[in-house]
């Protein structure tokens, strides 16, 4: 009984196994991207979330080429003014254009997202794969160190990390590139460990499996048994903890962003936004509401795809 | 439990602490500048003072000489002084940290008060419309960046009802009940902004760890001897599905630490969070280093609770 309980209580429960059983008992077989498709559409919210997502990176893409409302168009006669035809979500404190700063700071915002992940998981996928494929010492030194990192409370020290290396950086990339490459890296440095973990938990049950002891009786390098062999079966989870880490990026960079410590004035990120806005809530609500919104929705999709990734792309789910 | 198991962890701790402290310092010394060096290099500061100066302090010994320094002053309790408000950086964090840890500890239990009933409702009718609808708004709750929550909250309850008051006040005027009541008034948005933030994630554990207990054997017989459903699950389920709830409370100090910052930054509470904020605006380095060592190792405190009590409550784990 242990096994059957469904992976994620927002999938329908009913109704299990009627896809896969086609009328005259024969069970039907699909390849393992036809089975996991199947599997993601049965969380709905996960399929709707990919939708929004979808129209909101659309809009970020696109939206400054159909919207053309320079961003830092300054006009003191309009400041503060809700939403109307002329500025659909209303204008900011210097009379700047909402949705033109919105959906400028969503490519930004989006990007520390995509690009903190992608470091976490590179990071992860390296040292979970070294951790699991050297027993003994090396094993023990590295699960230490994303222990002790585990441990290591993560904001504080981004915060720290950002406050002494602000200025240099700047200097080397320019004051965008520079908050962006450190942002990128501090948070993808800081969130490796569940990557890591999982990778390494995953080798260390795939390698001792038949078909790795095959390709090592063929005479597979350890490197070609990694590459190969094992990490493409151990990719499922790392997909799922890759998608929660894009939302977990967003939200530190919109954190760091609203303590005025993130990217510079002139870069809206959303978490900028929110940071500007905080002030004038009594007299404009809808400018915070606006960005804290774009946040609060990009995050809450990507948690539910994360959410229906698991449920697809887990076989040992009964679904 | 034996007193060996406990002494041991608190040994283990120290190589933690340790290794804490070595990170922050390499972040610390690899950042470009003298942070400590501000006074030796002020223009108007002949260069021979400035040399006796740096030699003073030992700005020009090697990286592992002004570590150890450095080390040996924190553990002496020399935590050295703030460049912005001239007090001694040890008295600082002591009037700050007990605000902080009250705001946390609140903030926790109406978590679990929260995530106990709801998760534990969950768990015994899975799948049920309950479970749906709690599954959602607990997405919902940790998709809710606190700072966005945080500010909604002022909106409703400060801006648009003028129930509570925006900003946290140490100095209340008010004296006897008055000054409890002002004190709770104040405290309610900050609270409820963590609270219900950690309640989110912690009642999908919470209802794992139920589902996982319910359908155990010793469960089946409980039932099966005819004790009642809701002594069933009150007294078997829970009792084992809260051993790692208990420690998962603790092991998420860090992300509690994270978001006491950001609240304490929004509604001015004056915790260690908001000290540490404005210690990095000012450039104050002495305190923002002390504040981040203390907050590492109230985490690597708190994951020493969470061990103990995960041994202490679950006779299965080995004490090695």
């Amino acid at each position: 009984m242990a096994g059957s309980t469904p992976a994620s209580l927002t999938a329908e429960p009913q109704g299990v196994g009627a896809a896969a059983a086609k009328p005259g008992g024969k069970p039907a077989r699909f390849s393992p991207g036809r089975e996991a498709w199947r599997r993601f559409r049965r969380h709905r919210l996960a399929v709707a979330s990919s939708f929004v997502l979808g129209f909101i990176v659309l809009a970020v893409l696109l939206g400054p080429l159909v919207w053309r409302v320079p961003i830092n168009e300054i006009d003191f006669a309009a400041k503060l003014q809700g939403p109307s035809w002329a500025h659909p979500l209303g204008t900011d404190d210097l009379g700047q254009d909402v949705l033109a700063r919105l959906l400028y700071g969503g490519r930004i915002s989006l990007a520390v997202g995509l690009a903190a992940m992608l470091v976490a998981c590179i990071v992860g996928v390296l040292i979970g794969a070294i951790a699991g494929m050297s027993r003994g010492s090396v094993d023990a030194v590295l699960m230490w160190l994303a222990d002790l990192f585990l441990s290591l409370p993560a904001l504080p020290l981004l915060l720290l990390i950002i406050y002494l290396f602000r200025d240099s950086l700047k200097n080397l990339f320019g004051p965008e590139g520079g908050v962006f490459v450190m942002i990128v890296v501090v948070i993808g440095g800081l969130r490796w460990m569940q990557v890591a973990r999982l990778v390494r938990a995953q080798i260390l049950s795939i390698r001792e499996k038949e078909f790795i002891e095959a390709a090592r009786a063929l005479g597979a390098s350890p490197i070609r048994q990694v590459v190969r062999h094992i990490l493409p079966n151990a990719l499922g989870p790392v997909i799922v903890a890759g998608t929660i880490d894009v939302a977990a990026a967003i939200i530190a960079e919109s954190t760091l962003s609203f303590l005025g410590l993130g990217f510079p004035p002139d870069i809206p990120t959303w978490g900028r936004v929110l940071f500007d806005a905080k002030d004038t809530l009594d007299i404009a609500p809808h400018w915070a509401l606006f960005a804290g919104g774009a946040i609060f929705l990009s995050v809450l999709t990507i948690n539910f795809i994360g959410d229906g990734l698991r449920d697809a792309l887990d076989p040992r789910r009964v679904l | 439990m034996s007193r060996q198991y406990v002494i041991r962890r608190i040994l283990l701790m120290i190589p933690s602490i340790f290794g804490i402290s070595v990170i922050l310092y390499t972040v610390l010394a690899l950042a470009p500048g003298d942070p400590f060096g501000e006074l030796a290099q002020n223009p108007a500061i002949p260069p021979e003072v400035a040399a006796a100066l740096r030699a003073k302090f030992g700005l020009d010994d090697p990286v592992w000489m002004r570590y150890w320094h450095w080390l040996l002053a924190m553990v002496q309790g020399d935590w050295g002084f703030s460049f912005a408000s001239r007090i001694d950086v040890d008295t600082l964090i002591l009037q700050r940290l007990p605000t902080t840890l009250m705001v946390i500890g609140l903030a926790q239990l109406l978590a679990i008060a929260i995530a106990l009933p709801v998760g534990v409702l969950a768990g015994t009718r899975p799948y049920s419309i309950f479970d749906q609808v709690a599954n959602t708004l607990a997405f919902v709750g940790f998709s809710l960046p606190t700072f966005f929550t945080g500010l909604l909250l002022i909106l409703v309850f400060s801006v648009q009802l003028d129930w509570l008051p925006m900003v946290y006040r140490a100095d209340l005027t008010a004296t006897g009940g008055q000054w409890y009541w002002e004190q709770f008034k104040q405290s309610i948005m900050p609270v409820t902004v963590l609270g219900l933030f950690q309640g989110a994630s912690l009642v999908r554990y919470v209802r794992s760890a139920v589902l996982d207990v319910v359908r155990l054997d010793y469960i089946t017989t409980a039932r099966s001897k005819g004790i009642g459903e809701r002594a069933v699950i009150v007294r078997h389920v829970v009792r084992t599905a809260l051993i790692p709830v208990v420690t998962l409370v603790a092991l998420q100090m860090p992300i509690v630490f994270g978001g006491a910052l950001v609240t304490e930054q929004i509604f001015r509470v004056p915790g260690i969070g908001s000290l540490l904020i404005s210690a990095m605006l000012s450039n104050d380095t002495p305190v923002v280093m002390a504040v981040t060592f203390v907050l590492s190792c109230l985490v690597v405190f708190f994951n020493f609770i969470a061990d103990i009590l995960y041994g202490w409550l679950d006779p299965r784990i080995s004490y090695r």
